[in-house]
């Protein structure tokens, strides 16, 4: 170090350290990451088949079950030209809106039954508008019979060219369409459908002239078009466009009004009821948070969310029961699992393994053959009953009822999901050293003591494992419920399952779904405030 | 010992086995006395640590009686013996920290909040580990914790500790230090120590007496200097200490001098200690530094042996000899700066004092 000349280069060293590199040159934090990386791949690549049948089977399909909770394109797709029609109604107005919207339904419910949609959204709609299923299938099975013939004759009259087809080619080419005439053009596709359903594409639609309801539509854009509109129209660089247009200028008042509102009047009077257009308005935007209203006992009515009228109500009181119900019966896993788990712990290898094998036995044997073994133990002329009347305990009229509810559905659950809650505990206790208790002990303490002390705290973590494990998968138990738990028995599971099973209300049961997906995270986290999941040990 | 308030103990006729077809203990009779410090050393399987679990109450004996102060315990459940102790692997309480480790036996004698925390300030004080108190057992080290159970084996002033080798988790060198701290803590609580350890090193610097175990007995129980110079027979004078064995018959025995003939017929002199007449055959038990390299003429035994291997050592050299039929022979040469001419395969003349080898029983 004597030497100036080392001293220097020993000063600037630090500065031209900064950034190190490797003997290539690259920089060494580059190098690295490549190094990385590839483990990384490598990694990855192992993965990659579990990642890739799990992504398939299990997180695409319940992705798109819980985006049913609040899709709802159905009314925007079957009723496209109502849906904007409605737009210019008010809900609140009290008033059935006017031809204008029953012009475009008429339009869209031609398409909709040619297409037999119209059942459908009518059944979608009746969740929300008990009734208004069988108003659709009456209107459907009447729509092909309304009649426009007036406005048609008057269009022709005016001229014939409205008649043919080409005019109609001319109209759709021109630079008007679609903008100037939005009714007309949604009309237009609404009947290209038709045709195309009708005649199975064995006819092009552009060779056709509209059906009569286009014309209604065609009709309500030129009474909502400001004159100068008509006259640039009049004035378009194509002589068919100019010449259809330019027989209308001035006439557009004289042209006779389409008749549906009557006719949908005549079909039922309920169609001149404001809230089935509120419905229909209100579930028209694409997406929706009705299922999830409907998910909690509440709905929107014309003014607002509103709780349903008390005896309607019935999913919060079946969560509620749901988690009140996996709170006993992880309550009882705790006070059964708890002694077989330090017995397990402490015997001698031998007869633990014997033991083990008896808590594990549950396991090997088909949910279905233990659930059914608990009906056969629990029913009212079973084995247990019996039993107690013979030793005499009950008497032969009041035999115990602890199947198809509550009690069934408790015992039997408790059952299957012992193991789950003895396995974790068992697995902490076999690390906690005997010589705690003997410490304990030789320090004074009673076996109370040190069992409260110093035992059952170094077992929570097990206690904690078991119960998460226990809870989560008895809250979203579904086939014992089932099979054991009546009416007052049944988990918020099995309305679930009922709805995507038998009511096919998708939407609701993956409201429901969701909602009971949140209520676990919810728990899960709150379990990590309060507990720490680091405190967690499976083994 | 600055005051003895230790407790008495007394093993009378005591017996245990396990399983009914083998005694782990056989016949333990053994006296504690007031403050004393007193180790059972043996290879492990040798009932020991069953002895201790006895004492502290976590086994039953099978048979004999237990006294604590003259008072019998066997009927007396653990809790009640008042007995501190501490465990191989510490068996501090995880889910609390140093002071409320501390604090526990406290809690349970139900000392006012005040006290307890003078206590532990004290005890942790004593183990020089006054800023731990917060931290968790598992943020200690291992001498650390160690320390913490002995403090906490202490704080509730027991009369009598029970260590069940309490450093066989640490490193040579924290060992030995623990080794003097142990040893000095009992000299100023003055309190029984029952130490138990397979370690003969730390038997023989910490106690006041040693027991020997061997086979569900005690062999000998001695102070330490008495065990090493004087031991009653091969098995001790084997496990404690470096130890030389030669075999052969007694020839002669006059009071308390026999004379050995060996096994290749060379003859010795030796104390008897633990011989059963003339005729019958005994082992020499020889330590390795009383043998002298250059044997003064005065020496009674004189012995020429062949040199095998050297091992220099510093402050000695350890040579390897054939001596007599025993190809293992030791001889440890204090290192003087003379320069030795000790070669491999040399003979060489070796000597040494009759009271320093012992006759023993026979090794078969």
């Amino acid at each position: 170090m004597s030497d100036p000349a080392t001293a220097a280069v020993t000063a600037t060293t630090p500065a031209r350290e900064e950034v190190l590199t490797t003997h290539d040159g690259q920089p060494l934090k580059k190098s690295l990451a490549r190094a990385l990386r590839r483990e990384k791949m490598r990694a990855l690549m192992l993965v990659a088949p579990l990642l890739i049948f799990i992504l398939i089977t299990f997180i695409f399909p319940i992705g798109d079950m819980l985006f049913r909770s609040v899709e709802n394109n159905i009314v925007g797709d079957t009723l496209p030209g109502t849906v904007r029609a409605l737009q210019n109604w008010d809900s609140l107005s009290g008033e059935a809106p006017g031809e204008t919207v029953f012009a475009a339904f008429a339009d869209d419910m031609m398409v909709a039954q040619e297409e037999k949609t119209h059942t459908r959204l009518g059944s979608r709609l009746n969740y929300d508008q008990p009734g208004i299923s069988s108003l659709f299938r009456k209107s459907g099975r009447r729509i092909a019979k309304m009649d426009n013939e007036a406005q048609v004759e008057a269009f022709k009259a005016a001229n014939p060219l409205w008649g043919e087809a080409a005019g109609w080619q001319a109209l759709r080419n021109s630079d008007a369409w679609p903008d100037a005439l939005p009714a007309t053009a949604i009309s237009w596709a609404n009947f290209s459908r038709f045709v195309e359903s009708d005649k199975r594409g064995k006819v092009d639609p552009a060779n056709e002239v509209p059906y009569s309801f286009t014309f209604a539509a065609l009709d309500e854009d030129l009474k909502a078009m400001p004159p100068e509109t008509l006259q640039s129209l009049a004035s378009s660089s194509n002589a068919d466009v100019a010449a259809m247009f330019g027989s209308l200028q001035g006439k557009v008042a004289d042209i006779p009004p389409s008749t549906y509102k009557e006719q949908f009047l005549q079909v039922d009077m309920d169609w001149g009821l404001v809230e089935n257009w509120a419905t229909i308005k209100r579930l028209s935007p694409e997406f929706t948070d009705g299922y999830f209203l409907a998910a909690v006992d509440a709905e929107r009515r014309a003014d607002g969310v509103h709780m349903k009228p008390e005896n309607e109500r019935l999913y919060i009181m079946l969560f509620w029961r749901t988690i009140l119900m996996s709170v006993m019966i992880t309550v009882s896993c705790i006070l059964l699992g708890y002694p077989i788990a330090y017995l397990l712990a402490n015997l001698p290898v031998r007869t633990s393994n014997m033991l083990m094998i008896l808590v594990l036995l549950p396991f090997w044997t088909s949910l279905l053959v233990r659930t059914s073994a608990w009906k056969v133990l629990l029913q009212q002329q079973g084995v247990i009953n019996d039993v107690l009347v013979w030793i005499g305990l009950i008497d032969d009229t009041n035999r115990l009822v602890m199947i198809n509810n509550m009690t069934g559905t408790i015992i039997a659950m408790t059952h299957i999901l012992l193991p789950f809650m003895i396995l974790p505990l068992f697995s902490v206790m076999k690390t906690i050293s005997p010589s705690y208790v003997r410490a304990a002990k030789s320090m004074g303490a009673t076996d109370w003591t040190t069992f409260w002390r110093i035992y059952f705290p170094n077992t929570v973590p097990g206690i904690g494992a078991g119960s998460i494990l226990v809870f989560i998968l008895a809250i979203g138990y579904y086939i014992t419920p089932e099979l054991v738990g009546g009416t007052s028995g049944v988990f918020i599971s099995n309305r679930i399952a009922y709805h995507i099973s038998s009511s096919l209300n998708w939407g609701l049961a993956a409201a429901l779904g969701s909602i009971l997906l949140i209520l676990v995270l919810g728990l899960y986290w709150l379990y990590d405030r309060i507990v720490g999941i680091d405190n967690v040990k499976l083994g | 010992m600055s005051e003895t308030r230790g407790a008495a103990v007394r093993f009378e006729k005591v017996q245990k086995s396990y399983d009914g077809e083998n005694l782990v203990v056989k016949d333990l009779n053994l006296d504690i006395a007031p403050g004393e410090f007193l180790t059972m050393l043996g290879p492990s399987g040798s009932g020991k640590t069953t002895c201790l679990m006895m004492l502290a109450g976590f086994e039953p004996a099978t048979h004999g009686e237990i006294y604590l102060n003259d008072r019998p315990i066997n009927n007396v459940p653990p809790y009640k013996r008042g007995i501190g102790m501490v465990f191989q692997n510490y068996a501090l309480f995880p889910h609390m920290t140093v002071a409320e480790n501390l604090a526990f036996p406290l809690q349970i004698r139900k000392m006012s909040k005040s006290d307890q925390e003078a206590k532990v300030k004290r005890a942790l004080e004593m183990v020089e580990l006054g800023a731990f108190g917060n931290r968790r057992p598992a943020q200690l080290s291992g001498g650390q914790q160690q320390r913490v159970a002995v403090a906490r084996a202490l704080v509730f002033d027991p009369e009598l500790v029970l260590m069940d080798e309490p450093l066989g988790a640490l490193d040579k060198q924290l060992r030995e230090q623990m080794q003097y701290e142990i040893k000095h803590i009992h000299e100023n609580l003055g309190v029984s120590v029952v130490y138990v350890t397979h370690d003969q090193t730390e038997a023989l610097t910490m106690s006041d007496r040693v027991a020997v175990f061997e086979d569900g007995r005690i062999q000998q129980l001695s102070a330490p200097d008495v065990l090493y110079e004087s031991p009653q027979n091969s098995f001790v004078a084997q496990f404690i200490g470096e130890n030389n064995k030669l075999s052969g018959k007694v020839t002669k025995l006059k009071g308390n001098v026999c004379e050995v003939e060996l096994d290749d017929g060379t003859m010795l002199k030796a104390d008897a200690v633990n011989v059963e007449g003339v005729g019958s055959r005994t082992t020499i038990s020889l330590r390795p530094e009383r043998v002298e390299m250059y044997p003064d003429k005065k020496l009674e035994n004189q012995i020429e042996g062949t040199i095998r291997e050297v091992l220099y050592l510093g402050d000695h050299l350890r040579v390897v000899m054939s001596v007599a039929g025993n190809p293992e022979f030791i001889v440890k040469v204090r290192n003087r700066g003379e320069r030795w001419q000790l070669a491999e395969g040399q003979k060489q003349k070796i000597g040494w004092a009759a009271s320093d080898c012992k006759a023993l029983d026979p090794v078969a």
